[in-house]
């Protein structure tokens, strides 16, 4: 039975396992064992981009090809949900609709992406995605009308999901069922049933011929695989789900802007976690997002302390103050490209299979 | 197709061979070498310029938006040679490449401001020779940052693609703190020296200064790395290395050497285009590393990747295209460089000047 | 000044996971044309990338000299005396003729400092190289580009020439041009080592032959001896030489 919701693509490694049920644990339980509107930012955030890396490890990690353009995917399911709320208010139908419409956009903007990559050499791809993701964020500033321009939509959601509703009138062990907890379940089990959907699929036979593709593209066109169909199809499936991450995000912040979800920073951090937490795997995405998402908030708490203890060095103080938080995370990219090359989960399970053997 | 551009200098050098083989040196009546080259790529720029004429309609703004065209151009031109020859000979994919333009930015605007006294003054000479100590400094300091970047987060990933785009994007985003945390995060004005700013007037167009000395130093550079390209035998060496690594190293040489020095020029380069685009734009900001970086991709890609007759065709188009579409139609003009390259890539899928192996 | 140049003990290389050479053992006798023979696959053009330093013999050792080489990166190897004519020729289409023979003289920084006598040598051999100077050498047919690639090689002098299949792809006509070639080059005292599939190539120039078969030289020694022996030639070949 469990074999069969993890598509008997299991863990490998002791200590990845425990690790994994307790994330699992821990996300479910976060409103009642953390307390806080913070950790449930946190948490919900952790949420989205266990489903956004992980629909990225789907496109890099077993199909070999390097986008910088899928964060648009991303933006595009934002901002359907923001802009149908907007336009059409906040029911369940227009949360339909946008989603729906995102997904449509997505899906042909994908396959355009898709084939395309095949046309041009990987390199020139990676570099045209990222003038498109550029050109793109610069297409949500200025369609104003639509989009809200740089101050971005703020939106309301459907009644059941907002803060103002309330399931049951006393609290449960000390926490108010509330709309936004109900939000926070939502996304949830949303998260899971992708996340599972994803180990299926790359565990799939298609799954294997995608990995066939990236190991000798050649070589697997000549046994027969037509590589352009396998490709375009992990295209369009990684953009799918990346657009429903963004559906989410949209969900639970109930604003989307330019930067929350186009911007470079967030394409950076999905690279940052991929990296992290191990490419060619999904339980990658699961480990590295908790990780970067939890050291990012606190991280900059942790760097204040240090910059305020610095105080005396002015150039230390500089160097560690809390804005100064992306390059204490970009010297730990590239120390993680170096010394862990397969990630976390690559190097556990590597660790497990050493000590079998 | 044959990059035309060491052709057409190559029977330049033809005429003037002092080898002792006199005899085809003039009696070589072949026309090969003079119509053999791709000619077609070249036709762009001068057809872009005089197609949009009767758009523009008034011929003195077709003049300057013409000279601020060819600047951008030129100044784009002197970033994107140094990456594309990295790439081209070493296989090298600096995605970090913008890092090296902020760095050289910001250090210009701490040189003008030390040499304020200079820029102030109203006499031509003194503020060309800040620029250009500016230039220098500049230089020295990326060429030495590209030596430790080179060492330290490019080496060790020789030969993987991947893992070099993931690292030099590091590698651009430490720098982009490092500069923030060194000049601090808000943007720094950097104005034009005294006697560079204001226009000159031919007829009826206002031709700026500044866009004249750019267009001035950019072809300088051009026809540096040209002669050197073409007529040293290192030159020759990166010519051939960017083609077939391997061969010459067969033939004996030691290309791992080469390439440290290639990608010091390259990043100097980027350091000197640094402070150009930053007298242009009048202020520099920590971003504009990543901000250019996706122009200059675009500039290599319309090219082809390492060729520099390549880089320098694709970035007059798009600095021309920037300023045709800025004034035609502004609302597309931030699309008018990706149209291009789309429109570039369908015709010529590997770019214009494709460079042979690879 | 010992006989053998290039000696070649128990080499093995992989390519990946493909293990191609499996333990080749091989003698190059100085001053001598020796022939490396064998059917498509048989691992001669892998065993000539292993000498070069092209590919890393994971086993065993090569000396050139007295020096032993098995480690050596490409360029030191090269820079020691030993030139390299690729299968694919290695021409930079994009250079012209002459730029091309100019990188091949490592101790020219101009076409001037080439020495004069040596390079109307190369004319004598090879007409093409000539007529086409100043031309990108891309330009050149198959036969031309081979000829370029050889003259390459020898526009210094050098050692030892490793040569992989000159004769690929060439018309017979010019196919004798290219044995009239190598047969003056012997006569310079230059060593050989020259993969070849044509017989005529064997039998008008090598003095010592090595075949190869499956990763291994399965048989060494004098060409004469192999020319005498048809029933070895059968049976190594396939064909009689």
């Amino acid at each position: 039975m469990l074999s069969r919701i993890l598509s008997n693509d299991f863990p490998r490694s002791r200590v990845l396992t425990v690790l994994l049920l307790l994330v699992l644990l821990a996300l479910a339980a976060t409103p009642f064992v953390f307390p806080g509107v913070k950790a449930l930012n946190v948490a919900a955030k952790v949420l989205v981009f266990i489903v956004l890396v992980a629909s990225f490890d789907l496109l890099l990690g077993f199909t070999g090809i390097v986008s910088f353009a899928h964060t648009m995917f991303f933006g595009i399911g934002a901002y359907g949900i923001a802009v149908a709320t907007t336009r059409l208010g906040p029911t369940w139908e227009a949360l339909a609709l946008g989603l729906l419409c995102a997904l449509l956009l997505s899906l042909l903007l994908a396959l355009l992406v898709g084939l395309f990559s095949l046309r041009v050499r990987a390199i020139f791809f990676a570099m045209i995605t990222l003038a498109v993701a550029s050109a793109f964020l610069t297409l949500a500033s200025q369609l104003s009308d639509i989009t809200g321009g740089e101050d971005g939509l703020t939106f309301k959601v459907p009644e059941l999901l907002s803060p103002s509703f309330e399931l049951m009138e006393q609290p449960l062990l000390g926490v108010t069922l509330d709309g936004r907890l109900l939000c926070y379940y939502l996304l949830f089990a949303a998260a899971l049933l992708l996340f599972l959907t994803m180990l299926r699929i790359v565990n799939s036979p298609f799954g294997r011929v995608l990995q066939a593709i990236r190991e000798n593209e050649f070589r697997a066109e000549a046994i027969g695989y037509r590589v352009v169909v396998y490709r375009t199809l992990s295209s369009v499936l990684s953009a799918l789900f990346a657009c429903v991450a963004g559906a989410m995000l949209a969900l639970w912040l109930r604003y989307n802007g330019p930067d929350t979800s186009l911007s470079f920073e967030v394409m950076m951090d999905v690279l940052l976690i991929v990296v992290i937490g191990g490419m060619g795997t999904i339980y990658g995405a699961a480990i590295g997002s908790v990780l970067f998402l939890v050291a990012q908030s606190y991280l900059q708490d942790l760097l204040r302390l240090g910059s305020e203890a610095a105080v005396s060095l002015p150039w230390l103080a500089a160097l560690l103050s809390p804005d100064r938080w992306l390059l204490w995370l970009g010297v730990l990219f590239v120390l993680s490209v170096y010394f862990f090359p397969t990630g976390v989960v690559g190097r556990l399970r590597a660790r497990a299979a050493g000590a079998k053997a | 197709m044959y990059d035309p551009l060491f052709l057409v200098i190559a029977s330049e050098a033809r005429q003037s061979s002092g080898h002792g083989l006199p005899r085809f040196a003039r009696n070589d009546k072949s026309l090969m070498n003079r119509l053999d080259f791709d000619w077609k790529p070249l036709a762009l720029v001068p057809l872009l310029a005089v197609g949009v004429l009767p758009f523009i309609g008034s011929g003195s703004t077709w003049l300057t938006l013409t000279v601020a065209g060819l600047a951008m151009g030129m100044i784009i031109f002197i970033i994107a040679s140094g990456l594309t020859l990295i790439f081209g000979l070493m296989d090298v994919l600096n995605f970090g490449h913008g890092v090296f333009i902020a760095l050289g930015a910001f250090v210009a605007t701490t040189v003008l401001g030390l040499m304020a006294d200079w820029t102030g003054s109203p006499e031509l000479w003194r503020n060309l020779l800040a620029v250009f100590a500016a230039m220098l400094v500049a230089m020295a300091v990326s060429g030495a940052v590209g030596l430790a970047f080179e060492r330290f987060i490019v080496r060790p990933v020789y030969g993987q693609h991947l893992k070099q785009i993931l690292i030099t994007m590091g590698g651009m985003i430490i720098g982009e703190e490092l500069i923030k945390v060194i000049w601090g995060p808000q943007q720094i004005a950097l104005p034009l020296p005294e006697a560079l700013r204001g226009s000159l007037l031919l007829g009826d167009s206002a031709i700026e200064k500044y866009r004249v000395l750019a267009v001035l130093v950019g072809a300088a550079v051009f026809a540096l790395l040209a002669w050197t390209l073409s007529r040293t035998k290192i030159g020759l060496l990166i010519r051939a290395g960017v083609q077939d690594r391997e061969m010459v190293e067969a033939l004996g040489y030691r290309i791992r050497r080469l390439f440290v020095g290639v990608f010091v020029v390259g990043s100097a380069l980027a350091g000197l285009g640094g402070v150009m685009w930053g007298l242009y734009q009048q202020n520099v900001v920590p971003q504009m590393g990543a901000q250019v970086n996706v122009l200059i991709f675009i500039v290599i890609i319309i090219g082809g990747l390492g060729s520099t007759g390549g880089a320098l065709m694709g970035a007059l188009l798009v600095g021309l295209m920037a300023n045709y579409t800025g004034f035609l139609l502004p609302k597309v003009a931030l699309f008018s460089n990706i149209a291009l390259m789309v429109g570039i890539l369908l015709w010529r899928p590997q770019g214009v000047y494709p460079v042979a192996n690879r | 000044m010992s006989d053998v140049l290039l000696k070649l003990a128990g080499v093995h290389t992989h390519i990946g996971a493909y293990h191609i050479l499996h333990g080749v053992e091989l003698l190059v006798p100085r001053g001598q044309l020796t022939m490396l023979l064998g059917r498509n696959g048989a691992g001669k053009t892998t065993t000539l990338r292993t000498i070069m330093g092209l590919w890393h013999a994971s086993q065993g050792s090569i000396r050139f000299g007295e020096r032993d080489v098995t480690l050596l990166a490409t360029p030191e190897i090269a820079s020691l005396g030993i030139a390299y004519v690729p299968e694919s020729m290695g021409i930079f289409s994009d250079l012209s003729v002459k730029e091309n023979m100019l990188l091949a003289a490592r101790s020219a920084r101009r076409v001037s400092q080439i020495d004069d006598a040596r390079l109307k040598w190369i004319f004598s051999l090879f007409p093409a190289v000539e007529k086409f100077w100043n031309h990108p050498a891309g330009k050149l047919s198959g036969g031309q580009k081979q000829m370029l690639a050889v003259a390459r090689a020898i526009v210094e002098p050098r050692e030892l020439l490793i040569v992989d299949e000159p004769s690929k792809g060439l018309a017979p006509a010019i196919i004798n041009n290219m044995i009239d070639a190598f047969a003056e080059l012997k006569a310079t005292g230059t060593t050989i080592l020259l993969v070849e599939q044509n017989i005529n190539f064997a039998k008008r120039l090598g003095d010592s032959v090595a075949v190869m078969d499956n990763g291994r030289v399965v048989h060494a020694g004098s060409m004469q001896a192999l020319a005498d022996d048809e029933e070895l030639q059968h049976q190594l070949l396939g064909l009689a030489i």
